[in-house]
């Protein structure tokens, strides 16, 4: 189970690190050229973190839930 | 406290730089008509990996409750099987979608589009028979064995009939090939943001499944008294 995790977290890091170099990745495609695809990039980030949130609030009412149903 | 969370965490890094990077990145010109919508390999695609996935895992618990029936090893059938096919549902609204700009209609009668049609409606099947019965018992042994005919109707529908004959979808020439996608469209920058993508949404299928999972289990707890 450790090492499944530590593998997993090198990966992420691995690919996050990948994003970092898209930054200095230049191409005149139509997508990066008006820069205006970002715009949209960021309206679909934040409906995603939005999503998380909101995932991770009920993740944690049902373990409220949980704890007191065995408590009881 | 969120219970067991680094995959959880891992869900969420993958989503999001399959968000961001799925825009960078650098993609093939395939064909005029494709252009930059190739992008949508990391979201449409990836929903009827993650379809696949939640339904195997559905039906691996279906088989296990026929071999110990517990209240457990059939809240996770059910579960997965629900996200499983909202993840179908939402595969074929966006191939729909897709469609319309890339092949000009919404609906071409694509032999991948009728098979996941038909697959889809199967499973719509199980929820109604196990709808239809108040004995939770009998609902839940039924609901198994007829899980697992509805995953075994995803060889013919998904599997094999959309290879034997022409395709839209790309490497649909008849017998060769994968008719659902092409790997060789995919260059090495596109394959670095699809399996990620394909990893980070089917966890997210994963991590909704073991939710409804849960409050299942609760709510018998509190009806029933019993666990």
């Amino acid at each position: 189970m450790e090492q499944i995790k530590k593998y997993l977290f090198l990966t992420v890091t691995l690919l996050l690190s990948n994003l970092l170099h898209a930054q200095a990745m230049s191409d005149g495609g139509i997508m990066r050229s008006n820069g205006k695809i970002l715009v949209v990039m960021s309206v679909v980030v934040i409906i995603l973190i939005g999503l998380f949130i909101y995932l991770l609030s009920i993740d944690r009412k049902i373990a409220h839930l949980e704890k007191e149903a065995k408590n009881k | 406290m969120i219970r067991s969370f680094w995959w959880k965490i891992s869900c969420v890094c993958l989503l999001l730089y399959t968000c961001i990077y799925g825009f960078y990145v650098q993609v093939p010109k395939l064909d005029d008509r494709m252009q930059e919508t190739i992008r949508n390999f990391f979201f449409h695609v990836p929903m009827w990996f993650g379809m696949m996935i939640l339904l195997l895992v559905s039906v691996v618990y279906a088989i296990k409750y026929l071999k110990n029936p517990t209240i457990q090893n059939d809240a996770y059938s059910v579960a997965f099987a629900n996200t499983g096919i909202i993840f179908g549902v939402l595969g074929l609204i966006t191939g729909a979608f897709w469609a319309n700009y890339q092949w000009g209609s919404p609906w071409s009668g694509d032999p991948k589009q009728n098979g996941a049609a038909i697959a889809i409606l199967i499973y719509l099947a199980y929820f109604v028979l196990r709808g239809s019965m108040n004995d939770e018992e009998k609902k839940a042994r039924i609901g198994a064995v007829y899980n697992i005919f509805a995953f075994f109707m995803l060889f013919p529908t998904l599997w094999i009939l959309p290879r034997l004959t022409e395709s839209l979808h790309p490497g649909g020439q008849g017998s060769d090939g994968n008719p659902g996608i092409n790997g060789k469209d995919m260059d090495m920058h596109m394959r670095t943001v699809f399996y990620p993508a394909v990893i980070g949404w089917t966890l997210l299928g994963v991590w909704i499944s073991t939710l409804k999972i849960r409050y299942t289990l609760l709510a018998q707890k509190i009806t029933h008294g019993t666990n």
